[in-house]
């Protein structure tokens, strides 16, 4: 394999791009495609303050590192979920990445700080953990972001991640889900605007980033995520894509160029909701009396009676 | 040759030589959700794998909560 730009030997191949790249020019073309994004969706403005959501994860490192080589202000935000050790071995990556650039790297952990983790709230609340996750993840966020005075959050949403999601979306017409679905979420009342600038890069493109950067990220996977609806979609989307390259890149893009404005009609009038209000908990921007974050923590935290010895097979003594 | 595979962490022994895209193939991975890694660097899919090589084959793939 040679390299398309160059013609020295080439380490990876691109199929959608019907090319393959050497380290040099591969990383290159990461760049290109992130600047590409920034710019298609009007992302970023040169001298936006970023705040980049890490997870010590393959995406959100390669996302960080490309903003700060693209010269962009952009520090770091972790949040500790409780996971065991999965939880302190992302933490260990998120933290050493910023150690070793000199990034700004601001973290927040939910046991220490709220009280409960992933695993335990997410069972007292009754959520999915992967559910539970996610807000409280988007609700620290924005939070810090409000805090910090930063102008957007970035995540490290990818191509296969949008893919995947649209293809949950459509398969259960969450027409609502469709209508938000964006690279870039515009900020609005108390929240700030969320980009996704990795959109035009796959997630194996990513972890190729990373390791010819030698950015050392977590490898392992979340062991709450084992066997979650959205892994399902990544794997029958990998499956179309052996067989049609592109088909990834296709059906997201042309979802936004051709499909995504017919949604947002219905998406505006339900958006027309009455103005938001300060969480009577947090102070965080909320349609109701309390947000969600702090009716999770609510639930996650409320003591839970514990029965004493045993209730089941005991035999009545009659007197 | 020796193959390391995580998530969870094992290794599979192979006879070489044996092409990067052969050996995918030959453990059932997708190409498009795995990366074939040597001396902490990337390996093409048509690089011919010695006897004596060590090499991991790392999933790409990443979910949770969107």
């Amino acid at each position: 394999m040679k390299c398309r730009v160059c013609s020295g030997p080439a380490v990876i191949d691109i199929r959608r791009h019907n090319a393959n790249f050497c380290g040099e020019h591969f990383l290159k073309l990461c760049r290109d495609q992130t600047a590409k994004a920034i710019k298609q969706f009007s992302m970023l403005e040169r001298d936006d303050r970023v705040l980049v959501a890490v997870s010590g994860g393959k995406d959100s490192l390669a996302v960080w590192d490309i903003l700060t080589e693209l010269g962009y202000h952009a520090d770091g935000f972790y949040v500790g979920l409780g996971i065991a050790e999965y939880s302190a071995s992302s933490e260990h990556h998120a933290v050493a990445f910023a150690a070793e650039r000199g990034l700004t790297l601001h973290t927040e952990d939910l046991r220490r700080d709220h009280g409960f983790d992933i695993p335990n709230g997410s069972r007292a609340a009754k959520r999915a953990p992967c559910s539970a996750c996610g807000l409280s993840k988007r609700h620290l966020f924005d939070e810090a972001a409000r805090r910090g005075g930063y102008d957007a959050i970035v995540t490290g949403h990818n191509l296969d991640d949008e893919a995947a999601v649209l293809m949950g979306n459509v398969l259960h017409w969450h027409t609502d889900y469709l209508a938000r679905q964006m690279p870039l979420l515009p900020a609005r009342a108390g929240f700030p605007k969320k980009a996704k600038p990795l959109v035009r890069l796959t997630e194996r493109e990513t972890a190729a980033y990373c390791i010819l950067r030698e950015i050392d990220y977590l490898i392992d996977e979340c062991p709450m995520a084992a066997g979650n609806k959205h892994l399902a979609y990544k794997a029958a989307l990998n499956d179309i894509e052996r067989n049609s390259p592109g088909a990834k890149h296709d059906f997201f893009f042309r979802f936004l160029a051709q499909a995504a404005d017919r949604f947002r009609p219905g998406h505006e009038e339900s958006d027309s909701r009455p103005d938001v209000a300060p969480c009577q908990r947090c102070g965080a921007p909320t349609n109701n009396d309390t947000c969600s974050f702090c009716a999770l923590v609510a639930r996650a935290t409320e003591a839970v009676p514990i029965k004493l010895g045993h209730t089941r097979g005991r035999k009545k003594v009659s007197s | 040759m020796k193959v390391v595979l995580r998530n969870p962490t094992r290794e599979l022994e192979f006879d070489g030589p044996l092409e990067v895209s052969v050996l995918l193939q030959r453990l059932d991975l997708h190409r498009e959700a795995h990366l074939v890694i040597e001396d902490g660097t990337l390996v093409p899919n048509d690089k011919v794998l010695g006897n004596d090589a060590v090499v991991e084959v790392r999933s790409v793939i990443s979910g949770g909560s969107p």
